[in-house]
């Protein structure tokens, strides 16, 4: 099974049925199909082959959605890329990628230009929104509008071990990695949260994250496989309105990240929205706070509450049954359907239950690899118990209850967590010592009630050079995707560092 | 411009996402669609408006038609100010 014909099955099954709303416009299954296939009749007359990458710089639209099963049509793979992104990334992961097209939206001209004109794989970039105007700086450029065309479409050869996903993700090394999913991984993680979770096709499921974050991207997947129906808002901004669109909408399903909940209850009035038809709130990314799930149940009791692990590696590890919540209430729960799980020592021997150590995951969900980076791939793709199966070792370190239940520990490498979003303290340096005046800069996450953890910045300036903090976080914004950015900045006259020179992180804070 | 208009500008730009361009923006520019402000940066423009115009935004307030572009903060702020 393919990806995308979990979607055209549900087209077959309920043509007429709304599959997704968004921007106050109801589309059918049938009209979805529709667009997606006439797109991809005009990529593939474009040149775009099986196997190509088509990146997507979009927020949150029925064009982002139409776009991901048009590439999968033409068996190419789709590369969300965050609508946060600034240029130089943005041109990073196009070239390393060697993405064919681009499908983007028109106010973010200002950085798709300039990653365009330092990439030469791109032979078109459709910009969506572009009726005022087209930007006439790249002849490759053109009009999504026009993808409306006529052209016959062929159906291509593809099958469940091609890729259909290449997904962006920080690492500590500061450069992002391309996370390869096959159609098999991403179908076997679909199928299996949405049997957990008991999805229906009476259900209404609002998606407030970017389709970019892979959460968000797995609402429309599932949402699709199963035949509900999709309210897909632009962000959670404006907190009011979402809460208005729910209940008009009579949304069953909320998924969300920790800063989504903690803007939900930042508001004064949040029990005049009963949301009577909310049956399930799904959190992932990072941990709900003992006191938020408190709050969460009292405000909607008649919901069940999922407490959820993953990694964009393998999308999704664990969940915690609602009914155990009031039993074991900080613990991310047990494997998922169809993939098994266990704890591990250094030399990679299975550990008994009770025991702390690294998690491993195997599964018909664990990714392929790196793009096109062999080593960092060997050091999460290990061999497994079958002669030629690969296992996920996910980094994280768990320990498991004396029934082996797990519970979240510590990361092994660096990595911030913040607003949901993996931060690369390296990544943020990289920046910091590119910015005139900074010497030496050590970035570390703090804990934040909202954020989950706040980026923070140690710097040591030049000699005669003065910086505000502010100036020192702009800069940061212009090159940074908003939650990588940081939000404290410390001026120090020097960083600790051990006996090699090596700046040493430990106690800064 | 208006002093409401002058004096916010000049805290978007000094606190928000400015990106690769710099700070030109227009005082209808949607601050959402444009990734100038992002969804916990509301959160801290609504605390900023506040404090300096001192009122408090109710939640129903906190709609795009009151905080997304310049124009509709200086509309909103007025009329909470007129109040």
């Amino acid at each position: 099974m393919l990806l995308h014909q979990l979607f055209e099955q549900s087209v077959q099954r309920a043509p007429d049925k709304v599959a997704l709303v968004a921007d106050g416009r109801r589309h059918t299954y049938a009209e979805l199909d529709a667009q997606a296939t006439a797109l991809a009749a005009v990529l593939q007359q474009r040149g775009l082959q099986r196997g190509d990458r088509v990146a997507t710089f979009l927020d949150n639209g029925v064009e982002a959605v139409v776009s991901i099963y048009a590439a999968l049509k033409c068996g190419a793979v789709f590369m969300p890329i965050n609508p946060l992104t600034k240029q130089d990334k943005l041109a990073y992961m196009l070239n390393d990628a060697r993405t064919s097209v681009l499908i983007a939206h028109a106010p973010l001209q200002s950085e798709f230009e300039g990653a365009l004109a330092q990439n030469q794989s791109l032979h078109a970039c459709l910009v969506v929104g572009s009726d005022d105007g087209l930007p006439p700086s790249d002849a490759r450029c053109l009009p999504y509008s026009s993808s409306a065309g006529t052209a016959s479409f062929e159906v291509p050869a593809t099958i469940d071990q091609d890729l259909a996903g290449l997904i962006y993700t920080s690492g500590s090394t500061g450069d992002p990695k391309g996370v390869m999913l096959t159609h098999l991984n991403m179908v076997s993680a679909a199928r299996s949260i949405s049997s957990y979770l008991a999805m229906q096709p009476d259900d209404t499921v609002i998606c407030v994250l970017p389709l970019a974050f892979d959460y968000g991207l797995y609402q429309v997947l599932m949402s699709f496989l199963v035949g509900a129906t999709l309210v897909l808002e632009r962000s959670f901004s404006f907190p009011v309105k979402v809460l208005e669109t729910m209940a008009r909408e009579k949304v069953t399903i909320f998924p969300g990240v920790p800063t989504v909940f903690s803007l939900l209850m930042n508001l004064k009035t949040l029990r005049d929205h009963p949301l009577p038809a909310l049956r399930k709130i799904t959190n992932t990314a990072a941990a709900l706070s003992e006191e938020h799930i408190r709050q969460l149940r009292s405000i909607f009791p008649q919901t069940q509450l999922y407490s959820m692990y993953g990694l964009t590696e393998c999308k999704r590890v664990t969940y915690l049954p609602p009914e155990q919540l009031d039993i074991r209430p900080t613990s991310v729960g047990r494997g998922m359907p169809n993939e098994e799980v266990w704890l591990v020592d250094a030399a990679g021997q299975r550990l008994p239950n009770g025991s702390t150590g690294e998690l491993v995951i195997r599964g018909s969900n664990v990714m392929r690899g790196y793009w096109e980076k062999p080593a960092q791939t060997a050091e999460r793709l290990k061999p497994g118990p079958i002669p030629g199966e690969l296992i996920l070792h996910s980094g994280d370190i768990f320990r498991t209850d004396d029934e082996g239940w797990l519970y979240f520990v510590a990361r092994k490498d660096d990595i911030i967590k913040s607003r949901g979003e993996k931060v690369s303290p390296r990544e943020v340096e990289n920046v910091l010592y590119g910015m005139p005046g900074v010497l030496e800069a050590a970035v570390v996450g703090v804990p934040d009630p909202v954020l989950g953890e706040a980026v923070k910045a140690f710097v040591t300036l030049k000699a005669g050079v003065t910086l505000t903090e502010r100036e020192v976080i702009k800069y940061c914004l212009s090159k940074l995707e908003s939650f990588m950015a940081p939000k404290y900045v410390a001026f120090v006259a020097e960083l600790p560092k051990t006996d090699t020179g090596k700046i040493k992180k430990t106690g800064l804070a | 411009m208006s002093d409401i208009k002058s004096q916010v500008r000049t805290y978007i730009v000094d606190n928000f996402i400015m990106g690769s361009t710099g700070s030109q923006f227009k005082d209808g520019d949607s601050f959402m669609e444009k990734h100038i402000i992002d969804s916990t940066g509301f959160l801290e423009l609504v605390t900023y408006l506040e404090e300096t115009y001192n009122f408090v935004v109710a939640d129903e307030e906190m709609v795009p038609e009151n905080l997304d572009s310049l124009n509709a903060i200086d509309a909103y702020v007025s009329r909470k100010k007129a109040a």
